[in-house]
């Protein structure tokens, strides 16, 4: 840029709009400090703890059979949480992005709902509705079908939490994309679904792809609602998270923090595989530009 | 229905995923929590004033309140800061401290809530340097505030850096030669362009604060009317079977965190039609 400027003298320019290198890294410092004491620290601290008495203590911990039925019980609620939010993201996307309709911003904003919701008051809806006191809780209890204090209850409370994430990853990339694109394949002959997984679905798979990531981490991680609605039964309505506060309140720390551990792993995995994904797009977007640009 | 029939676009499925979209909205959302609005109103104005008018509520929703804006305000300040090291310098591992700032979002809260209160209580690896100054983090109200602080990380440093990103720096160097020095140059033409993000962070960062619940609850102590959070008041109730409790606290939680997020989509809604103008 400052190669369009040859006639000013270049060093003063430079400096005029920069800072002096003390401030920089006395900015850089404290913004690494407090970090530091916000983020490292923590997250190192995990690993410490849990390896604290050692490698046999930590893989001792993580082989009981609750923590195994809890390692299950979250994999299982995030089986079913993160499709089936998945489906509904990519069904409100195409008719957020593609149509115009009354209401519009009004349904963006009822989708958001659950990011504003405690998570407690999140369980606690369900227990209103299908808790022994609550609305359909009678009528529950005739046919023997328990949903609070039962896997139902567990399934139902996360996919209210990770609702909005899909859709709020896909909308904006979509509307960002427009129609043309599908409406010349329907021009060419294509039908609906063969113009959006040979069309749609390949131009926004890694805007897809970053939303079920990030539903899947709050899935696996849910906390608040989930203890709401579990009950907390060892063995058999405890998820990873749950167990993890289980363990940690019977002052079981070396255990807690190795089911905790596990946790932080996936959050790693997660923030790694964010960053490939917004790598991946990244590229797309310039080779993209590259063809189709100048 | 509709009197003139505007073309909604030609592609199919409108049909097919309005519907879905609005089915599946209404069970797992729009229908849970009208029921708990629907269950609130059912008390009298009487009872209802009676269980939030009562100390301990009181103290809660102080706390929560409190410690929210406390925490907003430091990531609001933190934030602008790890936004710009982030956006306008280069150092050694930028990359790396830049995936972590999403370490609060990709975090389990309880894993949050458990460490931090290992690292700050009395004897922890920075709890005990504050416990020679004689501050005690953990177990008291300004714990409550470490874990809403670092719940908030991400809100801030993700809204001022696309904002950071798109600043022309032409607009820099004319201030510049028109005479201002550096923190002249931030303070009156860089800053009045952060500031709708900053603010949305700060909202954004509070809404999340004041719901919080896992990681407090550990770092807490949760002691009635000195470190108990709303959210945990609602779940003890729970816990005694005080539904009627339970559901008048939520409703004004609720109405609070609605109010929230109206008032962040007015301003994301305010700066995107800046923006398109600018």
């Amino acid at each position: 840029m400052s190669d369009d400027y040859a006639v000013v003298p270049i060093r003063r320019t430079a400096s005029a709009i920069a800072e002096p290198a003390a401030v920089r890294w006395l900015l850089i410092g404290a913004a690494i400090a407090f970090l530091a004491l916000f983020l490292f620290v923590p997250l190192i601290a995990v690993f410490a703890e849990a390896f604290q008495k050692g490698w046999t203590a930590y893989v001792s911990a993580l082989r009981e059979p609750d923590a195994w039925a809890a390692i299950k019980l979250t994999l299982l609620t995030a089986g079913i949480a993160v499709p089936l939010n998945t489906a509904f993201g990519v069904a409100a996307a195409w008719l957020i992005a593609k149509y115009r309709f009354r209401g519009k911003n009004l349904l963006i904003t009822l989708i958001d709902l659950p990011f504003a919701v405690s998570p407690v008051i999140s369980g606690l809806v369900f227990v209103l509705l299908f808790g022994s006191q609550g609305v359909l809780g009678p009528w529950l209890a005739q046919y023997d079908f328990k949903i609070i204090f039962a896997v139902p209850g567990i399934v139902l409370a996360t996919l209210f939490v990770t609702f909005p994430f899909v859709a709020r990853e896909l909308i904006p990339v979509m509307q960002a994309l427009g129609s043309e694109e599908e409406e010349a394949a329907m021009s060419l002959g294509a039908r609906g679904w063969q113009t959006f997984f040979r069309v749609t679905l390949p131009n926004v798979k890694w805007g897809l792809l970053y939303g079920i990531i990030l539903c899947n981490a709050r899935a696996m991680g849910e906390f608040g609602a989930v203890s709401v609605v579990s009950g907390h039964i060892r063995g058999l309505t405890n998820t990873v998270p749950l167990y993890v506060e289980i363990l940690y309140n019977e002052y079981n720390f070396t255990a807690a923090f190795a089911a905790a551990s596990l946790l932080a792993v996936l959050a790693l995995v997660t923030l790694a595989a964010k960053s490939l994904v917004e790598w991946k797009a990244a590229r797309n977007e310039s080779t993209y530009n590259l063809a189709g640009g100048e | 229905m509709a009197k003139r029939i505007k073309p909604r676009g030609i592609l199919p499925g409108f049909g097919l995923t309005m519907g879905y979209t609005l089915v599946y909205l209404c069970l797992i959302v729009f229908i849970p929590l009208s029921l708990l609005f629907l269950k609130a109103a059912s008390l009298s104005p009487g009872q209802w004033w009676e269980i939030i008018s009562n100390p301990r509520v009181l103290a809660a929703f102080r706390l929560s309140f409190a410690a929210a804006l406390l925490a907003g305000v430091i990531n609001t300040v933190f934030g602008l800061l790890v936004g710009w090291v982030l956006t306008r310098y280069s150092f050694p591992g930028k990359r790396l401290v830049d995936g972590l700032v999403d370490l609060p979002f990709a975090l389990p809260t309880a894993v949050a809530g458990i460490v931090l209160t290992a690292v700050y209580a009395p004897g922890g690896w920075i709890g005990r340097y504050l416990e020679a100054l004689g501050v005690q983090v953990a177990f008291a109200p300004i714990g409550v505030v470490v874990a809403l602080t670092f719940i908030g990380i991400p809100f801030v440093v993700r809204t001022v850096q696309p904002v950071l990103l798109d600043l022309e720096k032409q607009v820099e160097e004319v201030s510049a030669t028109l005479g201002a020095n550096r923190w002249q140059t931030f303070r009156r033409v860089i800053f009045p362009q952060l500031l709708p993000a900053l603010i949305t962070g700060f909202a954004l960062a509070f809404a999340r604060g004041l719901g919080e619940y896992g990681s407090v609850v550990f770092i807490s102590g949760n002691m009635p009317m000195s470190t108990e959070i709303v959210p945990l008041l609602i779940m003890t109730k729970l816990e005694q079977y005080d539904y009627a409790g339970a559901t008048a606290i939520a409703a004004v939680m609720l109405i609070a965190s609605f109010l929230m997020l109206l008032v962040i989509n007015f301003l994301q809604w305010r700066s995107n039609k800046l923006h398109r103008l600018g």
